[in-house]
């Protein structure tokens, strides 16, 4: 690949673990209005209620969790397209949640954005050109101006498609071409974070695994680091190194893939896991399956205590008075085993046949 | 929910052989661009208990067979060019349009995708049940209300007295979804179709629904075609599948023998690219290139472009649908090369 390394690679290698992100106490509530003219708050949607996570340089962190979870809204939170109401996000240090004008736009060029739907996310009156190209336009500094064409082909070729294909618009490609589209514009400010969500959701199963493989082609050759988030498990797992797991505004359960996929410890988590459907009809009769009743609760009013105690089968009274913290659970402490991750669960237990076997 | 068999039509020709079976279905879709060619002969049969799974990506004729089988198909610009679809022993394409009314939703039933947008907005649901009743079975509204809660309990949905006055949007996902079962229960069909009928919703509400689905059908006997492009779904229910590319049926299989050895390069690689937690750090394999545009479907195998077995032969032959064994077929020339292989990788 013909993409000029100006940047050095990777700040700190990544032993020294110094983490590129940090996210504390993050909270977003969507306030809920009634009357016209005289607006009343009546209540608020607690889409994201504290969250607190790292992520590493050159790592790739997963978020898995059901729709309404707010795994998104971290996304935007993250991405600052959306004001947090409480928390801190500090990128190397410095608190963006604080930031404005000048400031805030050096940090935006790090970290860069790859949406879910390739073909509501891409303008269709833009040329491919123009659309990977309008980076360099809010960051002229990047690609002086007699430059960017350049700059845009050598992109879609390090994305993998035809770079003669500059002057064609987003309808005459597939979804998975767009996609790719989608991240070259991604990478054209060459950022140190990629935020991802759901980003093969939209694709067929065939072209997925293109487009994966492409992420993490990218992410070694760049240094990125990722935040994917998305709701297929086996593609979270294949891709990440640390796996976030959200349940009604917070993450309920947070530790490397192996730890979490062979060892979950929380009870969502684990019927998450176990309803999965598994591509092998012989497991069909051997597999335990958790199926939860109900559904996930209104973040407008979500249960008291433990977010999760409405569905949950080892629910006890203590569920709904004591709120259980995102902690190593205290049985696991200093075990050293892979069960020794952050787990927010009163009870938290090993399965007997984790499904993630 | 046995009482209501009165107004029923007899079958007729009481059913040898398969419940369903569909004979070399060929439909395209005549469009400004040219013609479409999205189900180019295609052959299956389904029996009542049996759930057959139809696996393909978009674009693959999946959805567009089935809407040929249950004559819900847009046409124009759709037409049916060729072929059969023989259901209870009588070809339904020769019915004309009341008596394949009849068919369709009393003998057999779709569900679809997107239940937001296949319920009406502007009905409570409760009216929605109630009209299979009304319509088809002549029943009072008050007799048909009742129907409905008692389909709406049927489907596990809580407290149905109340909620039968709610409206589609008052419903989430996973309760939306049971409720279009419900409607397609509702007159105890022989066969039902669910077009992707999880791919909507979250992981564990698709575990409850295709638990209930599964549970209807084992009490009711009743044949399913479960249309999806997901390997896990179909690898949880199925009794049999169909793969289809490009409007036709690459492979037929029991599901155990599919999944343990593929027969067909395209299915190998659809299996191939799940990411595995042994391959974790590796490349996924990935199929190149893009499913064909079904206005220029490659001559010869539609696969051949994307195919690493391809040969010469492959780009002007069009393979038939090779024998492989009793229960299994395979439209590759090099089925026994590909079955081989999968094999000594199992």
């Amino acid at each position: 690949m013909s993409q000029p390394t100006t940047r050095e690679p990777a700040a700190a290698p990544a032993t020294t673990r110094e983490p590129i992100l940090e996210v504390r106490g993050l909270v977003k509530h969507f306030p809920l209005t009634q009357g016209i003219l005289f607006k009343k708050q009546i209540g608020a949607v607690k889409a994201v209620d504290g969250v607190d996570f790292d992520l590493y340089p050159g790592e790739t962190l997963g978020i898995v969790g059901e729709s309404g979870c707010g795994k998104s809204t971290v996304a935007k939170l993250v991405m600052n397209l959306e004001e947090p109401t409480a928390g801190t996000i500090k990128y190397k240090g410095q608190d963006i949640t604080k930031l404005s004008g000048r400031a805030l736009k050096a940090v935006r060029r790090n970290i860069q954005m790859v949406f879910q739907d390739p073909y509501t996310s891409l303008n269709p009156r833009m040329t491919v050109g123009d659309i990977i190209g309008e980076p360099f336009d809010i960051h002229p500094d990047v690609a002086p101006k007699g430059d960017r064409r350049r700059r845009v082909q050598e992109l879609l070729d390090v994305v993998g498609l035809n770079p003669e294909y500059i002057n064609r618009y987003p309808h005459q490609f597939s979804g998975g071409q767009r996609q790719r589209i989608g991240i070259a514009r991604g990478l054209a400010l060459r950022p140190e974070i990629i935020v991802a969500d759901e980003p093969v959701s939209a694709l067929d199963v065939s072209v997925q695994a293109q487009v994966v493989n492409l992420m993490e082609r990218l992410q070694d050759e760049f240094q990125l680091s990722y935040m994917f988030i998305a709701h297929d498990l086996s593609i979270v797992r294949h891709i990440s190194d640390r796996v976030g797991v959200m349940y009604l505004g917070r993450i309920v359960e947070i530790g490397a893939d192996a730890a979490i996929y062979e060892h979950p410890t929380h009870p969502y988590t684990q019927a998450l896991l176990s309803a999965v459907p598994v591509p092998n009809p012989e497991a069909r009769e051997e597999r335990e399956r958790i199926i939860l009743a109900g559904d996930v609760p209104s973040p407008a009013n979500p249960p008291s205590g433990c977010r999760f105690r409405t569905r949950c089968w080892k629910a006890q009274e203590r569920c709904a008075v004591e709120e259980p913290l995102l902690a190593v659970p205290e049985v696991f402490r200093g075990t050293g085993g892979p069960a020794e991750h952050e787990s927010a669960c009163h009870f938290a237990e090993e399965m007997e046949n984790p499904p993630g076997e | 929910m046995a009482t209501s068999a009165e107004l029923t039509p007899e079958p007729v020709g009481e059913a040898e052989g398969p419940l369903l079976d569909v004979r070399n279905l060929h439909v395209e879709f005549r469009t400004r661009d040219g013609v479409a060619k999205a189900v180019n002969g295609v052959n299956y049969s389904v029996d009542a208990g049996e759930t057959l799974a139809v696996l393909g990506e978009s674009g693959s004729g999946k959805s567009v067979t089935a809407q040929a089988i249950m004559g819900i198909l847009d046409s124009p610009p759709g037409f049916i060019t060729e072929g059969e679809v023989v259901f209870q022993g009588r070809n339904l394409l020769t019915l004309g349009a009341e008596e394949r009314r009849k068919v369709r939703g009393a003998r057999m039933a779709m569900i679809f995708q997107d239940a937001l947008s296949s319920l009406n907005p502007v009905l409570n649901v409760g009216e929605q049940l109630g009209e299979m009743f009304t319509v088809h079975r002549g029943m009072s509204r008050k007799a048909a209300r009742a129907k409905a809660i008692e389909l709406m309990e049927r489907v596990r949905i809580p407290a149905a007295r109340e909620r039968i006055r709610q409206y589609p949007h008052q419903f989430s996902g996973g309760m939306r979804q049971r409720v279009m079962i419900a409607m397609a229960m509702a007159l105890e069909p022989e066969l039902i179709i669910a077009d992707e009928p999880t791919t909507a919703l979250d992981v564990t509400v698709q575990a409850q629904v295709m638990e209930l689905l599964a549970e209807l059908q084992r009490e009711y006997n009743m044949g399913l075609i479960l249309i999806t492009h997901d390997l896990g779904v179909v690898a949880d229910v199925a009794d049999k599948i169909a793969v289809m590319y490009a409007g036709r049926i690459v492979e037929t299989s029991p599901v155990h023998d599919i999944y343990a050895a593929p027969a067909h390069p395209y299915t190998r690689g659809l299996l191939d690219s799940i990411p595995r937690v042994d391959q974790k750090g590796q490349e996924l394999y990935a199929i190149k290139g893009l499913p064909p545009n079904l206005l220029h479907i490659p001559p010869g195998c539609a696969f051949n472009p994307r195919c690493p077995l391809a040969q010469a032969v492959c780009r002007t032959d069009e393979p038939p649908l090779y024998r492989v064994s009793d229960t299994r077929a395979s439209a590759c020339h090099f089925w026994k090369e590909t079955l081989g292989e999968s094999a000594d990788n199992a």
